[in-house]
């Protein structure tokens, strides 16, 4: 497959400056929308591209922008916050972009914030990206150099300017509209919805909220149409273009790889990442981030895109997977899963606040030896009261999504650490 | 009393923003750069100079794990905890991290030279264990090649 998103991007990620980006077609995509199309013939473009959010949601990125208040109800000043925050464990993706391609990054954005007519873009950036965060302000003032950002961009009478944030380190911020408080500098706990942040965001003002790939995509269905985006995907639901997919764990080449929406995990594993390191075999897989199912090897083959995977009962997630061997205690990766998301919890509401922490605890005892069968019990209560609407936001029910999978898949391991009364794993001296 | 120096980098990024409440967690992070950790008084000195409470400034600030409310070492080593580097070997590298300074994770080294502290995915799970130091990002980290990596921070 041809490359679309990476193919400015060499194994060593040295990005191009503008001028070479210019001359690989860059910025020409910004140039035929401000030239040839009028913001509402960009949202219905992508509305018919099926593009689909790549944070992990999946939500159809043209119909979240139509939600903007245009025309004659327009409210101004409207912003574009993109989603830089890059925070799920085992997802490595939008670095990839950020500090590969800056400028395409910038140009997409200029795009969609142009398409949602907004008067800033505001880039909210992880803190510890530090490459991320240089190669972007370099990108940024080269563009401004040459009037991509600023007034009366490439003579059209559409302004906007860029300010990159860098954030100070709290998954939570990477929620919605967790964001929109970080970003205005209070206690970046979720706000509810509705109001949605298309209506009341940033400041009180129409604001949309996107990650870092989804966008990217935008200046290359501008550029050659919302018909081949759809042919690029594999997918048969609407989910069009390609993937940033990636593999980590004990794989032969653990890495990322732009491939069509909907190859399936088999491919990922087995040919881009090289298969599992000798003497390794698979035992389950989460397919995109800490927040989504452990799925077993029998859901290899199925197509990595947004509505095949709900089909199965896992979630696409980031698309970057983590895959688990038979060598390393499923229990323990369990345990590190909930301790990462106890400690990201920002307490807001008590069944996340209170329940993760017991959540992580009862599975250090099982992991540690000190399990009751009656356990087991209790996690699973917690899975369904942290699950669904019981909280005020998806943070907890992300976190169950993999002790929920965990405690059928891991079944055997489970009653094994609490009949033995230890972790073979560990008492094997193998890999943990 | 923030320092003249300290003023002009918040006045660049209070430029960018509608209001000074958005300008706090960008002058947290001044003045740590400067001072090296956000003491109470720091804290105080930059919710007067941005006319907030320091109530509203300490929220945000005890909100992040990037803001250092004590004192740390010349260099923080962040050791990646989450389940990629988990799976790959990060106790391992962690307790070989934890012999070699002598100090525990949160700890400093009695010479000031190290802090270690635990982060979360730093986005390089391709190459895990992943550790960054300071600004810098190290791959595939193991016991076998930490001695290397440290001895390039004084």
């Amino acid at each position: 497959m041809e490359p679309v998103l990476t193919k400015n991007i060499s194994a060593d990620r040295a990005p191009l400056d503008i001028d070479a980006y210019e001359k690989a077609g860059g910025y020409q995509a910004l140039r035929k929308a401000l030239r040839d199309l009028t913001p509402g013939e960009i949202i219905e473009t992508v509305k018919q591209s099926n593009l689909r959010g790549r944070g992990g949601g999946g939500f159809p990125t043209g119909i979240k922008w139509a939600a903007i208040p245009q025309g004659d109800k327009a409210r101004p000043p409207a912003y574009l916050l993109v989603n830089a925050d890059e925070m799920e464990p085992g997802t490595f993706k939008d670095r990839l972009l950020m500090e590969g391609d800056p400028h395409q990054c910038l140009e997409a954005f200029i795009i969609a914030a142009y398409a949602i007519q907004a008067q800033a873009v505001f880039i909210f950036l992880r803190a510890a990206y530090h490459e991320s965060a240089r190669r972007l302000s370099r990108a940024i003032g080269e563009a401004r150099d040459k009037g991509y950002i600023g007034q009366q961009i490439c003579g059209s009478d559409y302004s906007v300017d860029v300010v990159l944030h860098r954030s100070a380190g709290r998954y939570i911020c990477g929620e919605e509209t967790s964001l929109l408080n970080a970003m205005e500098g209070i206690r970046a706990t979720p706000r509810w919805k509705p109001p949605l942040p298309q209506v009341a965001g940033l400041w009180g003002q129409p604001t949309v909220v996107n990650n870092v790939e989804t966008l990217c995509n935008v200046p290359h269905i501008v550029a050659r149409g919302a018909d081949w985006f759809n042919n690029v995907s594999l997918a048969e639901g609407k989910d069009g273009g390609t993937k940033l997919y990636g593999a980590s764990g004990r794989v032969k080449r653990p890495g990322l790889w732009e491939l069509p929406m909907g190859t399936p995990a088999r491919e990922l594993i087995e040919d881009y990442a090289g298969g599992m390191r000798d003497g390794y075999e698979l035992r389950a897989f989460q397919p995109g981030g800490a927040s989504t199912q452990f799925v077993g090897p029998d859901k290899l083959d199925v197509p990595m895109d947004f509505d095949s995977m709900a089909k199965a009962g896992a979630r696409l997630g980031t698309g970057t997977m983590i895959v688990l061997d038979d060598k390393t205690c499923p229990i323990g990766a369990l345990a590190n899963l909930e301790h990462f998301f106890a400690q990201e919890s920002c307490g807001w509401c008590t069944p996340c606040r209170e329940g993760l922490p017991w959540t992580e605890r009862l599975l250090l005892a099982i992991d540690n030896g000190d399990g009751r069968s009656e356990d087991l019990n209790v996690l699973s209560m917690h899975t369904r009261f942290l699950s669904g609407k019981n909280t005020f936001c998806a943070h907890a029910p992300g976190a169950m999504m993999p002790l929920e999978s965990g405690l059928g898949l891991f079944q055997a391991e489970f009653e094994d650490h609490i009949k033995s009364r230890r972790c073979r794993f560990r008492d094997s001296g193998g890999d943990r | 009393m923030l320092s003249e120096a300290e003023k002009r980098e918040i006045e660049v990024e209070r430029a960018q923003y509608p209001d000074n409440r958005a300008v706090s967690v960008e002058a947290l992070k001044i003045v740590q750069r400067s001072r090296g950790w956000v003491s109470d008084d720091s804290l105080k000195d930059v919710a007067d100079y941005l006319g907030l409470s320091v109530a509203e400034v300490e929220g945000v600030a005890t909100f992040y794990s990037l803001i250092y409310r004590q004192p740390v070492g010349r260099h923080v080593i962040h050791a990646c905890d989450s389940i990629s580097c988990w799976v790959m070997g990060y106790e391992k590298t962690c307790d070989t991290l934890q012999q070699k300074l002598g100090v525990k994770l949160g700890g400093t080294t009695a010479d000031g030279r190290f802090t270690l502290l635990p982060i979360p995915c730093l986005g390089n799970c391709d190459h895990a264990p992943a550790v960054m130091i300071d600004e810098d990002l190290h791959n595939d980290v193991t016991a076998d090649n930490l001695d290397g990596i440290l001895e390039r921070y004084e």
